[in-house]
């Protein structure tokens, strides 16, 4: 009845009040098992303090040929930086 | 070098995007999993990640065998933590191919048949407990040497992998250099065995690097690719050059009559290991690749029973949870 253990998706919150962040993937048979496992392959040297697993298969991702419609429209509005307004020095730090 | 001889795959695809696709690379881009690539590129990398994958299990073997006679408690627990981490790199690796598409009992069991290859190293025994200080300082040091670089290879996922196996790396060096230290400076029975552990893994460890590949097509195409970021040979002048110094400190000698300063090329002198001893122990006639592969596939079978066990308590558990709510 072999069956493959499905993959999870890893994420470890950090030392420093960080969001959790991806640091990548293991087999598990389930959540539990998951979290056990990213204790030994991600966290040996006191990575982490927090750990998320998520089913890989319920992530949906952006497709890359929509690299364009989607990321585009936000580099040609470069007011939304505040570097796009000059203030005088005279008014000081803003 | 922990993947060795991996020739390139030819590609049958679209002129037009390969031109596109080589000038991502050329720009520093990272290529990601769902990024369209040439299938040669795809394949090569699943035959270089996975033998790369493949040594740092086979790997844990050869140390594996000293676990349970380390000289103190300090050793043992040191030890133990660095055939973990071979098993962890293994694991990194291991996800890294599998976004290219191929699952992980597909892997395993290419390896297990043989259709797999992992690094020649891990074929030559490990005698006595001074050879754990040579792995440690040779075999580590000159797989550094190769993924240091591949840190910035153009693939994402095998890119980040390789910064965290990285960084565990040079633990890995350093404890085996301290064990050097320790034998080289002790007793002269010690200081006898370390000599003798370099004088059996000094020659196995160029090998590491494979044979001269400055005139391969399949290299010139890995590198066109940033998944090779150096040649065999630049990488074993470079290990050469690092290690010949780290012995002169030891008191002990390289045994190779030839190593010695060349002052025009900056670099050392030294001999070319005995080739068609490597060819023979990559074809499977080293010292242990029999013995390596049988371990292999009895953690395989005798483990079976344990993964369909907790797959078949994980499914019990969830229609249980379904048949609750």
């Amino acid at each position: 009845m072999s069956s493959e253990w499905p993959l999870w998706e890893i994420f470890i919150r950090g030392q420093h009040g960080l969001n959790h962040r991806h640091v990548g993937s293991l087999h598990a048979p389930d959540a539990e098992m998951a979290i056990k496992h990213a204790r030994d392959v991600y966290t040996r040297r006191n990575e982490g303090v927090s750990i998320w697993v998520v089913p890989s298969a319920t992530i949906t991702a952006s497709s890359p040929s929509d690299k364009g419609p989607l990321f585009e429209p936000a580099n040609a509005k470069v007011y939304r930086h505040p570097t796009f307004f000059d203030i005088p020095d005279e008014v000081g730090k803003m | 070098m922990y993947a060795q001889m991996v020739t390139s795959e030819a590609t049958n695809d679209d002129p037009a995007k390969l031109v596109a696709f080589q000038a991502r690379i050329d720009a520093g881009e990272k290529i990601e999993p769902k990024d369209w690539m040439p299938e040669g590129y795809r394949k090569t990398l699943i035959r270089q990640i996975g033998q790369h994958a493949h040594s740092e299990i086979v790997g844990q073997l050869p140390e594996g065998n000293w676990i349970t006679r380390a000289p103190t408690l300090e050793r043992k627990a040191i030890l133990l933590a660095k055939v973990q981490d071979e098993a962890g790199h293994g694991l990194y690796l291991y996800c890294a191919a599998e976004t290219l598409g191929v699952s992980r009992d597909e892997l395993t069991e290419a390896l297990l048949s043989g259709k797999m290859k992992y690094s020649s190293i891990f074929n030559y025994p490990t005698l006595t407990w001074a050879d754990m200080g040579a792995v440690g300082w040779l075999v580590d040091g000159a797989a550094i040497m190769n993924q240091v670089p591949l840190q910035r290879t153009s693939f994402g996922p095998y890119a980040r992998a390789m910064v965290r196996i990285c960084k565990e790396e040079s633990f890995h060096q350093r404890q085996g250099y301290d064990i050097m230290m320790k034998m080289a400076f002790g007793t002269p029975a010690q200081k006898a065995m370390a000599q003798d552990a370099l004088n059996r893994f000094w020659y196995p460890s160029l090998m590491m690097f494979g044979p001269s590949d400055k005139d391969s097509v399949h290299s010139a195409q890995s590198m066109a690719w940033k998944i090779k970021m150096n040649t065999n040979d630049e990488l074993r002048q470079k290990f050469v050059d690092q290690t010949v110094p780290q012995a002169e400190y030891l008191g002990l000698t390289i045994p190779d009559p030839a190593v010695k300063w060349n002052e025009d090329k900056g670099g050392y002198d030294f001999s070319e290991p005995d080739w068609s001893e490597f060819f023979e122990v990559i074809k499977g006639n080293g010292p242990c690749n029999a013995e390596r592969l049988e371990a292999r596939q009895k953690a395989w079978d005798d483990g079976a029973w344990f993964r369909d066990g907790l797959m078949a308590h994980a499914s019990k558990r969830a229609t249980a949870k379904v048949a609750a709510e």
